[in-house]
């Protein structure tokens, strides 16, 4: 094992994907001769040439559009968004087209694309650079979804999402890219459908995904303290979502929280809570519990930025809440 | 006008007969819509098949790419696709060529590289800019001699989106082989082109993303042909994109719920007298290529094989319920 960053395993993923297949190619803004905007794919240029790592203009609609064009006729692009910010003007290119283009061709066409980068709540950014659009594009059919937390994740998930047959949307976080793990010499796969038990407990079921997971992690640390062992679930995957893995620990722990940095309705987290409450319902001993962002935007000053997201401290309340040790 | 004489019979005759096959399948389909047998939007295509012939017959649809916006039929037809899997479609039948999940606006034939059909405006100009862009793709990594080159076709009112802006300015700056159509029949649905647009002349706007643009009469299908066969040579061998403002008319409403009364209906027969089909039957009589019996004959013929591909959409079975689950995802 190596211990590296979460942006060194993101770019070996796409570097021994590039290696293995020439149908790979990599486009967005800043990839190619500034490296990446976060530095992602530092050095690919120079291993791949201008014809696989390509700088584009800034018109996001335009080169994701492009993309869903060139998978369809049997090219693997992946598409770096600056951030997910930025991908709502291509919105109509992934909601319409890349998942669509199979159905409306009743099956003729296949779209094997990846489109990946930043998105959820940063620092310091304000309203429109600091929010979670995971259930925009976990609400639609034709889309797989992932959500990653650490570069073990990162490099296993993002191999398989190059070689998925289908459109996969790849959640990452700017505040994630530099946190280290440890990610195995040797080549691996991880699966884009099953969820993670990140921690084992007995008392309490912890549900969250992408960078809140060490937050959600920490909690647990924190209830230990408090005589209470947590069980921590990682989605991964938001399109589809292991019901499986979920119910199997609600059905020991009796017991919910999910946690969602996103706001809260009609949320990747509502859905999940929803979920848990209809097929856990005789499970339960108490009613599930989320904890959210607040329902407003993002604001600049810290402080407010801070207290609008999750808290180890809101989470560590609610699992009380659920347990009746409040 | 072009003349015919550097053509042979068969090529002609061929070519008459897939407009007026375009024609008559598009009346046919009124028809069946006006009778509830075909449902939701369905944009006709009369009037403009000079277009559709003139384009696709000058490509090579074994490497060559076909894409275009909701008015898809005459495509569809011009590809070389079955006329039972788009009328199948229309109804909805399994054995239309999207299994019933597409309709009017989604024909796609992946073998006969027509793939859509899109019901967006504009939304699959950045969608064949993409295809376009395997074929430089694998010429610039040396795989290939020289490039297919993909046609992509959307209306006048296409014009104004931001996709159209984004995906020009992409193909001059890699060199994408693809060919802007603006079949330009003079209307975005009821809005006429120059209340909209402060450039009519289209042709003008190419230089702008420093690529070629031409203006050509959509109403003769030689002079469509002649003027693509140029631009697409040019463009397989260099990857040199184009916009072309083809200049058409379409005869029925922008779909079966328009009138058309912003109109009038000299406008209408004006266009009338110019018909791509008219036109080269009367140049193919003139030049003893055709007579009006022989004619006669063809058009029959296509009105059976029309007549046919409604018996089998009729006869056709409703796609089974749990097929509403499958084509989402590949495997």
């Amino acid at each position: 094992m190596a211990l590296i960053t979460f942006r060194e395993a993101l770019n070996q993923a796409m570097d021994e994907e590039m290696a293995r297949d020439e149908n790979v190619f990599l486009l967005g803004e800043e990839v190619a001769e500034y490296n990446g905007a976060y530095k992602v794919s530092k050095g690919l240029l120079d291993k791949y040439g201008p014809h696989r790592v390509i700088d584009t203009p800034i018109a996001e609609l335009g080169f994701t559009g492009l993309a869903v064009g060139a998978a369809s006729v049997g090219l693997r692009p992946i598409v770096e968004w600056m951030t997910f910010n930025f991908g709502l003007l291509p919105l109509d290119q992934i909601i319409n087209n890349a998942a669509k283009l199979r159905h409306m061709s009743g099956g003729q066409l296949s779209v094997p694309m990846v489109i990946r980068g930043p998105n959820g709540p940063a620092e310091f950014l304000s309203s429109q650079h600091s929010q979670s659009f995971a259930s925009y594009f976990a609400h639609v059919p034709g889309l797989k979804v992932v959500a990653v937390s650490t570069p073990y994740d990162g490099k296993g998930l993002l191999k398989s999402a190059i070689r998925d047959n289908n459109p996969v949307v790849f959640l990452e976080a700017e505040m994630m890219y530099g946190m280290q793990g440890e990610v195995p010499e040797e080549e691996y796969l991880l699966p884009l459908d099953k969820a993670d038990v990140k921690r084992e407990g007995s008392d309490v079921t912890l549900i969250t995904f992408g960078k809140p997971v060490h937050m959600v992690l920490e909690a647990a640390a924190k209830l230990e303290a408090l005589g209470v062992q947590a069980e921590v679930i990682d989605l991964i995957s938001l399109r589809p979502i292991d019901e499986e893995t979920l119910y199997k620990s609600v059905r020991k722990t009796n017991r919910a929280v999910v946690v969602d940095e996103a706001w809260p309705i009609a949320s990747v987290g509502s859905h999940v809570a929803y979920l848990i409450s209809k097929n856990c319902f005789d499970d339960l001993d108490a009613q599930v519990e989320f904890v959210s962002s607040e329902d407003v935007p993002m604001p600049y000053n810290h402080t407010l930025e801070l207290a609008v997201q999750p808290t180890v401290e809101k989470i560590v309340n609610a699992a009380k809440k659920v347990l009746y040790l409040d | 006008m072009s003349s015919l004489k550097k053509y042979d019979k068969e090529f002609l005759t061929g070519l008459l007969y897939d407009m007026l096959m375009i024609r008559r399948f598009e009346e046919k389909a009124g028809q069946m819509y006006g009778l509830k047998k075909i449902g939701g939007f369905c944009h006709l295509y009369n009037g403009q098949e000079g277009v559709a012939l003139g384009t696709i017959r000058a490509l090579d649809l074994k490497r060559d790419y076909v894409l275009t916006s909701y008015r898809d039929h005459g495509h569809a037809l011009a590809c070389g696709m079955d006329p039972n899997a788009v009328m199948a479609e229309l109804y909805g039948k399994i054995t239309g060529c999207s299994r019933g999940k597409g309709g009017s606006m989604h024909m796609f034939d992946a073998e006969n590289h027509m793939l859509g059909g899109n019901g967006i405006v504009g939304a699959q100009i950045p969608i064949a800019t993409g295809v376009a862009f395997k074929s430089a793709y694998e010429y610039k990594l040396g795989k290939t001699k020289d490039m297919g080159v993909t046609l992509c076709y959307f209306g006048d009112g296409a014009i104004h989106q931001g996709a159209f802006h984004e995906s020009l300015n992409l193909a001059a700056i890699w060199k994408i082989p693809v060919i802007y159509i603006v079949e330009n029949n003079q209307f975005g649905m009821g809005t006429a082109v120059k209340r909209v647009s402060a450039v009519e002349d289209f042709a003008v706007k190419a230089e702008g993303y420093g690529i070629e643009g031409r203006t050509v009469d959509g109403m003769n299908v030689l002079t469509v042909l002649e003027a693509m066969k140029e631009m697409v040579e040019e463009s397989r061998k260099t990857g040199k994109a184009f916009l072309v403002d083809l200049k058409t008319y379409r005869y029925k409403g922008h779909s079966m719920s328009d009138p058309a009364k912003y109109r009038t209906k000299e406008e209408l027969e004006n266009y009338k007298q110019q018909d791509p089909i008219v036109q080269l039957k009367t140049d193919m009589i003139g030049a003893k290529f055709l007579t009006e019996d022989e004619f006669k004959k063809m058009d029959d013929e296509i009105k059976k094989r029309v007549a046919k591909s409604v018996e089998f959409a009729e006869e056709s079975p409703e796609p089974p319920l749990h097929t509403m689950y499958e084509d989402i995802y590949a495997e």
